[in-house]
């Protein structure tokens, strides 16, 4: 199988969707000629032409409230904002309007848009570029948020989000772009969304995350297994809405959960991953849930040390399982 | 003694000129009435306790419908803003249907109950749905001329939003994007002149709305709201100019809001009674059916008609609405997601 990296994915995915459903189209600033900042609609320009692959004005609101109503007539717009720490002027047109289309309209409407954004941190990005900002969409019903962790879960989720039904916010870590290899097989394949993913079998800790924190368990998982510790790992996937299932299975199945994000702490997707196990999960629990994330602080800082003290890393993640395994 | 000549002043027939026929005007002129009655009904119902909110369209429908009808009402598409009764109406959506919406019944076609009233959406009618934070629509209107561009359609859309609206982002985002890539997209700022309680010398320091069209490089025109063959000759050439592929144009109307901003609201808190009765003395409405009678097509006999038809298309829709059934409470966990 060959191996490519995350960005790659999301551009294969794009590519394959564009090529098998013409209504499918990319807009976005500098996704055309130039085949975005960090190269995610690399080629598409030329291979789909300026109409399918359209460089907008650079204005957020107008992006996604655009391709929502392209959407609503029936095209299959991806909308890009450049950084998701930019996607703050399009939250109106998101969580009003493309999240409550379907429910508002009675199911007369509905509107199958599709909005990728770059976040998370480690790239020296600062305040404005390294933002989770996933926790910010995370409890508005119409509205899906996925965040995949590998390249094969990229281009899967990537193709499902396009032919889905209902408005995605697909959320992919710009550290992970070109730092995270994986096989992805050459022939079509779709993955559901909503569903978690064990990403590795274990007995004695359990792990909950998503994203590029899925990669520092597993790193970290590796270096307790010669300890004697063996992890559970569950990658969210999909972080609205959870999979209910599949993280009461992960929790309940060694009794001691670590959650980790690199969102801030207070108010985030793990908040309610936690409450999810405290509610179903009392009997079963071994030890107190940990939570590992951000501190709660505005954002990432610019200077190395003080970004580094914010984000999330192999170390971090490894000293918090250590702990719950001692406990 | 002195000899008077008199003076007869004859109307001149303007909507010949505009290739509109007899037909045509009068129908315009029945939608506009339609509209009224109906709002004004819905008022009654609102105070009497039968209907929680109204927010009207009373001294637009000139705008509205003159718009409306410069449109193809088969192949266009429309985003409403929420006094709109007068697009909708010249779109399709019946006086049962605004009813039903007014009551929030479950055969409302706009939300099943679940909207405000004046918060259209029909999709077998090319109305596309909208919602309460305003300008919204206006990006949305621009994605619709998109697809019409990207799938090679002849149809064009229409949005209609207050002057407080151009205030907001999504109309400077969507304007600047449908003239950057020449979208056939009708941009109609009705003016009436208060945004609620605020009046559009706090809103805007330009001397028009349609001013704001230069600075996205479009054609602007401001019109006399109140006169639907202006609009309708204003609306009908910023069609054309869009199906031509030479984009996007803004048009502004200017009229005034006879009522108060909502039911919930109390306009006397803010603006005087005389300014409110001397706005009333250029109701569309009544200007409009002055024209049609001075050329001879608007009859006493046809108005005699027209007011009994309005009762009774009212009458059967207030008691249809009303005596129809609510969605039941469990259908709240429906349509979130694709089913």
């Amino acid at each position: 199988m060959p191996v490519i990296n995350y960005i790659q994915a999301v551009t294969q995915a794009l590519k394959e969707e564009m090529q098998r459903d013409e209504k499918v189209f990319v807009l976005g600033e500098d996704v055309g000629v130039k085949g975005g900042v960090f190269r995610a609609t690399d080629g598409l320009y030329e291979q789909f032409g300026e109409e399918r692959v359209l460089d907008t004005p650079l204005a957020e609101s107008a992006i996604a409230g655009v391709g929502i109503g392209a959407a609503m007539y029936g095209m299959r717009p991806v909308a890009e904002m450049q950084f998701a720490d930019f996607i703050m002027p399009a939250v109106n047109q998101i969580i009003s309007e493309a999240a409550k289309i379907r429910y508002r309209s009675n199911n007369d409407w509905f509107c199958p848009i599709t909005i990728r954004a770059p976040y998370g941190g480690g790239v020296h990005g600062a305040l404005y570029h390294s933002q989770s900002i996933e926790a910010i969409f995370a409890n508005q019903p119409g509205l899906k948020i996925v965040m995949p962790s590998t390249p094969y879960d990229v281009k899967g989720l990537l193709k499902s989000s396009i032919r889905d039904d209902d408005p995605v916010l697909f959320l992919e870590h710009k550290r992970a772009y070109r730092l995270i290899k994986g096989e992805v097989p050459e022939e079509e394949y779709t993955l559901p969304l909503g569903k978690a993913d064990i990403k590795k079998e274990g007995t004695d800790i359990t792990v909950i995350t998503y994203g590029l924190c899925v990669h520092f368990a597993l790193q970290a998982a590796e270096k307790l297994e010669a300890e004697g510790v063996s992890t559970h790992i569950l990658d969210l996937r999909t972080v609205y809405p959870l999979d209910e299932q599949a993280i009461i299975e992960a929790a309940s199945k060694t009794g001691k959960v670590l959650l980790i994000t690199e969102d801030n702490k207070e108010g985030s997707i793990i908040g309610e991953v936690a409450a999810i196990i405290s509610e179903n999960c009392l009997f079963e629990l071994d030890a107190p849930i940990k939570r590992l994330a951000g501190p709660d602080v505005p954002a990432m800082s610019y200077a190395p040390p003080l970004e580094k003290e914010f984000m999330m890393n192999p170390e971090k993640v490894e000293h918090a399982m250590r702990d719950l395994a001692e406990f | 003694m002195v000899n008077v000549n008199r003076r007869e002043t004859v109307t001149e027939n303007r909507h010949k000129k505009l290739g509109l026929s007899d037909e045509q005007v009068l129908e315009m002129y029945r939608t506009m009435l339609l509209a009224r009655r109906i709002d004004e009904r819905m008022w009654l119902l609102n105070r009497a306790g039968k209907m929680a909110f109204v927010v009207s369209g009373q001294g637009q429908e000139a705008a509205q419908v003159g718009a409306a009808f410069a449109l193809d009402r088969e192949m266009d598409y429309v985003a409403p803003y929420y006094r709109d009764m007068g697009v909708v109406l010249a779109f399709g959506m019946s006086a049962r249907d605004l009813m039903l919406q007014g009551f929030g019944k479950a055969d409302d076609p706009n939300s099943g109950g679940r909207q405000m009233p004046g918060h259209f959406g029909q999709k077998k009618n090319r109305i596309i749905t909208g919602s309460s934070p305003v300008t919204t629509q206006v990006p949305h209107a621009v994605g619709f001329a998109l697809a019409a561009k990207m799938e090679k359609k002849d149809f064009v859309s229409f949005v209609t939003f207050g002057e407080g609206s151009s205030n907001q982002g999504d109309f400077h985002e969507g304007a600047n994007f449908a003239s950057v890539h020449k979208l056939p997209v009708i941009f109609m700022c009705e003016n009436n002149h208060y945004a609620i309680s605020v009046p559009l010398s706090k809103q805007v320091a330009c001397e028009k709305i349609s001013d704001r069209a230069i600075g996205y490089g479009m054609p602007g025109v401001t019109i006399d709201g109140n006169d639907p063959l202006a609009v309708y000759e204003a609306v009908k050439e910023a069609a054309d100019r869009a199906r031509r592929g030479e984009g996007p144009s803004l048009i502004e109307t200017i009229s005034y809001r006879l009522t108060p901003h909502s039911s919930d609201d109390d306009d006397r808190i803010y603006r005087g009674k005389e300014e409110v009765d001397s706005a009333k003395e250029k109701d569309g409405l009544y200007t409009f059916a002055s024209y049609l009678r001075e050329i001879n097509l608007l009859t006493k006999e046809l108005e005699s008609k027209w007011d009994e038809e309005m009762k009774e298309i009212i009458d059967d829709a207030t008691d249809f609405a009303e005596s129809a059934p609510y969605a039941s409470p469990e259908t709240i966990y429906r349509h979130v997601y694709a089913e």
